[in-house]
C-alpha cells in the first residue's frame, strides 16, 4: 500500500563481468561437463540478463563466465562487428568488465558470435562463444524435450536422417542451408547455431574450444580442441558447401561467405564479405574488388549470385519456406515429422 | 554503391537518447514520482513485482516509470536486477491462514466464519468513465479502518480469525487434503534448470511468475470445454502475510516485513476412483500483490495441469505440461519473440540461394534470365 522506501536509491554495483561468482562457478561447471561429454546439450541454470532472451543471453552468459581481466573479446553478429546486437554486447562487457575489445580476430582470446564463424583460422589460445536461440536439433521434428532427450539418450538420429532423405526425394539435394546438423566426436548429433553450412567445415579439428549458450532454453553444449565435426550426409549425397560464383566485391577474396546487398531497385546488387574485419584486413592489405573502387558502381551485367550447383530438378516447385527465421536444422515446418501430439 | 549501414554504435546512442526524451514526455508538466506511481497505480506495480518475482513496491515503481509503463519491459527490468541479488536464506513457509485480511470472498458458501470481505475491488463497478477524476481528485472521502467496516457484509468482530474456506470443507473430507510438508527443499526454478516432467513445486512457481494474459487464456480455455474441471471459487483472499525467517545466528525466528499476496482456492469436482472416493480437488493459485485475474487463472491451469495424478482424460492444451509451462514466462517469450528483429541476412542469403535454385530447377531458366526478370 505504502512505498518502503523514501528519497533517492543508491546506485547499484554489479560484479566484474554482471554475474556473481557463485553464478559463473555454476556456468563454469557446465561447460566443464560440456567439453568432457562433446556435443552433448548440459542444462544449466541460466540467468535473466539485463538483455532480452534470444538476444545472446546464453553466450553472454558462457562469455562472462570465461572472461578474465586481461582477455581480448571481439563480438560479431552476421560475421560483423558493426552490426547492432554486436555493438550492444561488445558494449555491455566493456561497461561490466572493463576487458579490451578488438575487432581483429587475430587479436581476440574470446570471440562471441552469432551466426557466423570468422575466416580468419582460429588458434588453440581462442575461444569461440556461439549465442543459441534453439540448442536442440531434433526440436523441428520432435517439440518435446521428454522425447528429445530420449532420442539423445539412445542415440536414435532416424528422425534426422529421415528429414535429410526426404529433402533429397522431394527436391533432389539437401534443403538445409543454416544450422545445418552434425555429429560431433562419432556420437551426438548437435545443432552448430544458425551458422550458414558454409562454416560447418570450420568446426572440424578447430584448435580453438567451441562453446554454445543457449540462455533461455537453458542449456550449454561443447565441441573441445581438435574435435571431429562431421556435417550429415549421405555417401551418394555428401555434405557441401555453398560456393559463390564470383569473389567479394570489395575485397575480391574468393572462398569465403559473402552477403548480398542491394543496390537500387532495378535489381542492382553486389556480392560483399559477410566477415567485415576479414574484409577490411585485406583491403588494407591492397586487395581490391571490382567495386571497391569509388568510381565503380553500377549494376553489374551478370548477377555474380551463389554457384547454382548440379541438382535434378524437381517435377514441381517445392513448397520451401524462405524466410530467414531461425530454424535450427531445418528449413521447413512443413517438413515436421511428428506434429504437436509428438511421436505415437 | 556500396551503403551497408555502418555507425551501429552512434545510431544506438542516439536511439537511446531519443528514447529517453520519449520517456520524459512533455517536459512543461512535472515528472511522474514513484511515490505516485507506487500509491496510484498499484495494480500495475504488483503485477510487476508478481512477475517480476521480486517484492519490492519502488523498485517495480521505478522500473514501470523507465519502462514507460509497458509493463512486460518493467518486469524484465526486474527480472535482470533480481538475478544480481544475493541469497541470505529461506523464510518459513507463509501462513494464508494468518493473513490480515483486506479481500475475501468465497463464492461456495453465502456466508463462512469471518464472513465476506468485499474490499477495494472493480467487482459491481459500473464500468462507466469517471470524468471527475480528469482533473486531481481529492483525498479520499472514507479512511482505511472506516471503509473496511463499512465493506463487511456483516457485523463480525474485524479481529476475528478468517480460516480458509477449503480448511472449512476439509474438515468433513470431501475435498482432498493439502499435501503434507514432506521437508525437503523445494525445487528453484531460478537456481536450477527445469526438466520435465515436473513436480507441483516447480509446476506452482513456474505458474507464480507466468504472464497473467496467457494464464487468463489458458484458464479461460478450460471453461469452455478444454479440460473442463467445474470450478468454483472456493475463496479468494487478499491482504498482508509476515515473512518469517529463522537466522542461525540469533536462534530464534525474526519476522522482517510483510508482503500482500493474493491467494485463490479453486473448488473442482473429482468423480472419484478406486483408490479414493468421490470428494472435491483444488486447483492453488498465489501471486504478490492484489492480482485477483492472475491468481483465479493459475488456479484454474494448475488444476487442469494435474490430469494425470487425479485419473482424468488428457488432450487438452491447458493440461500440455511441458507446453503450458515452457511458455508461460513473458520474459522469455517476448524475447524470442522480438529477436526476430534482429539481423538474419546471413542465413537468409543461403536461403536466397536455395530458393533460387529451386526456382532455376524448376524452370529450367538460367541465372542471367532471373537477372532479367528482377530487371523488369
Amino acid at each position: 500500500m505504502t512505498s518502503h522506501h523514501t528519497g533517492e536509491m543508491p546506485a547499484i554495483r554489479y560484479n566484474f563481468a554482471y554475474l556473481d561468482e557463485q553464478t559463473k562457478r555454476m556456468i563454469r561447471r557446465a561447460i566443464l561437463k560440456a567439453i568432457a561429454i562433446p556435443g552433448y546439450q548440459v542444462p544449466f541454470a541460466a540467468r535473466e540478463m539485463p538483455m532480452p532472451y534470444g538476444w545472446g543471453t546464453g553466450g553472454v552468459q558462457v562469455t562472462a563466465a570465461v572472461l578474465g581481466p586481461h582477455d581480448v573479446l571481439k563480438v560479431i553478429d552476421q560475421g560483423a562487428d558493426d552490426t547492432t546486437n554486436a555493438v550492444a554486447i561488445r558494449g555491455f562487457f566493456e561497461k561490466t568488465a572493463g576487458v579490451a575489445t578488438t575487432t581483429a580476430t587475430a587479436e581476440a582470446t574470446i570471440i562471441q558470435t552469432r551466426h557466423r564463424i570468422p575466416e580468419t583460422p582460429l588458434g588453440e589460445e581462442q575461444i569461440l562463444v556461439y549465442q543459441v536461440p534453439i540448442p536442440e536439433p531434433l526440436r523441428f521434428l520432435e517439440p518435446r524435450e521428454t522425447e528429445t532427450r530420449q532420442l539423445h539418450a539412445l542415440e536414435e538420429y532416424g528422425l534426422m536422417h529421415v528429414k535429410l532423405y526426404e529433402d533429397i526425394a522431394r527436391h533432389g539435394h539437401i534443403a538445409t542451408t543454416y544450422a545445418y546438423p552434425v555429429e560431433v566426436a562419432g556420437r551426438y548429433v548437435m545443432d552448430p547455431s544458425p551458422i550458414p553450412k558454409f562454416d560447418n567445415p570450420k568446426m572440424d579439428d578447430c584448435p580453438a574450444l567451441q562453446l554454445f549458450g543457449a540462455g533461455r532454453e537453458k542449456r550449454i553444449y561443447a565441441i573441445p580442441p581438435h574435435t571431429r565435426v562431421r556435417s550429415l550426409d549421405f555417401e551418394d549425397h555428401p555434405f557441401a558447401v555453398q560456393r559463390f560464383a564470383k569473389p567479394c566485391a570489395l575485397c575480391a577474396a574468393s572462398g569465403v561467405y559473402l552477403d548480398e546487398v542491394i543496390l537500387d531497385d532495378r535489381g542492382g546488387r553486389m556480392f560483399v564479405c559477410s566477415d567485415t574485419d576479414y574484409c577490411a584486413g585485406r583491403q588494407a592489405q591492397g586487395h581490391r574488388g571490382e567495386m571497391a573502387a569509388p568510381a565503380a558502381g553500377q549494376a553489374l551485367d551478370v548477377m555474380p549470385g551463389l554457384d547454382p550447383g548440379i541438382h535434378g530438378v524437381p517435377p514441381v516447385l517445392p513448397a520451401q519456406g524462405v524466410d530467414g527465421r531461425d530454424k535450427p536444422g531445418h528449413d521447413g515446418v512443413s517438413d515436421r515429422v511428428g506434429g504437436a501430439g509428438g511421436m505415437p | 554503391m556500396y551503403v551497408a549501414a555502418k555507425g551501429g554504435e552512434k545510431a544506438i546512442r542516439n536511439a537511446h537518447k531519443l528514447l529517453a526524451k520519449r520517456r520524459r514526455g512533455n517536459e512543461n508538466l512535472p515528472s511522474v514520482t514513484l511515490e505516485q506511481i507506487a500509491a496510484q497505480l498499484t495494480l500495475a506495480v504488483d503485477r510487476v513485482m508478481a512477475e517480476g518475482s521480486l517484492y519490492d513496491t519502488h523498485l517495480a515503481a521505478l522500473a514501470i516509470k523507465q519502462a514507460r509503463g509497458d509493463l512486460i519491459e518493467a518486469i524484465f527490468l526486474i527480472r535482470a536486477f533480481r538475478t544480481t541479488l544475493p541469497r541470505f536464506g529461506n523464510s518459513r513457509p507463509l501462513d494464508t491462514g494468518d493473513m490480515l485480511v483486506r479481500r475475501r470472498v468465497s463464492a461456495t458458501f453465502k456466508d463462512l466464519p469471518g464472513g465476506q470481505l468485499l474490499g477495494p475491488t472493480f467487482d459491481y463497478t459500473h464500468r462507466l468513465l469517471d470524468t471527475s477524476l480528469a482533473v486531481p481528485d481529492e483525498a479520499g472521502e472514507v479512511d482505511d479502518q472506516a471503509g473496511a467496516a463499512a465493506m463487511r457484509a456483516d457485523e463480525a468482530d474485524p479481529a476475528e480469525k478468517m480460516p480458509r474456506v477449503t480448511d472449512l470443507i476439509g474438515a468433513e473430507g470431501l475435498i482432498e487434503a493439502s499435501p503434507a510438508d514432506d521437508g525437503e527443499e523445494p525445487f528453484d526454478i531460478t537456481r536450477a534448470p527445469v526438466s520435465f516432467p515436473v513436480d507441483r513445486a516447480t509446476r506452482l512457481q513456474t505458474l507464480a511468475r507466468g504472464d497473467e494474459g496467457y494464464l487468463l487464456a489458458l484458464g479461460y480455455s478450460t471453461q469452455r470445454g478444454y479440460a473442463r474441471s467445474h470450478p468454483f471459487v472456493g475463496e479468494i483472499r487478499f491482504g498482508d502475510v509476515e515473512v518469517i525467517l529463522d537466522v542461525p545466528e540469533l536462534g530464534f525466528p525474526v519476522s522482517i516485513g510483510e508482503v500482500q499476496l493474493t491467494e485463490c482456492q479453486m473448488v473442482n469436482q473429482f468423480k472419484g476412483s478406486a483408490e479414493q472416493p468421490p470428494q472435491f480437488t483444488r486447483g492453488y493459485g498465489l501471486v504478490f500483490g492484489q492480482c485477483e485475474r492472475k491468481a483465479m487463472s493459475m488456479a484454474l491451469v494448475e488444476r487442469a495441469l494435474r490430469w494425470a495424478e487425479l485419473g482424468e482424460e488428457p488432450g487438452a492444451p491447458a493440461q500440455d505440461e511441458e507446453f503450458v509451462l515452457s511458455h508461460c514466462d513473458n520474459v522469455q517469450a517476448t524475447g524470442f519473440v522480438e529477436h526476430l528483429k534482429l539481423p538474419h541476412y546471413v542465413d537468409f542469403q543461403a536461403e536466397l540461394d536455395l530458393v533460387r535454385r529451386m526456382r532455376r530447377e524448376a524452370s529450367g531458366r538460367t541465372p542471367a534470365d532471373e537477372m532479367k526478370e528482377a530487371a523488369e
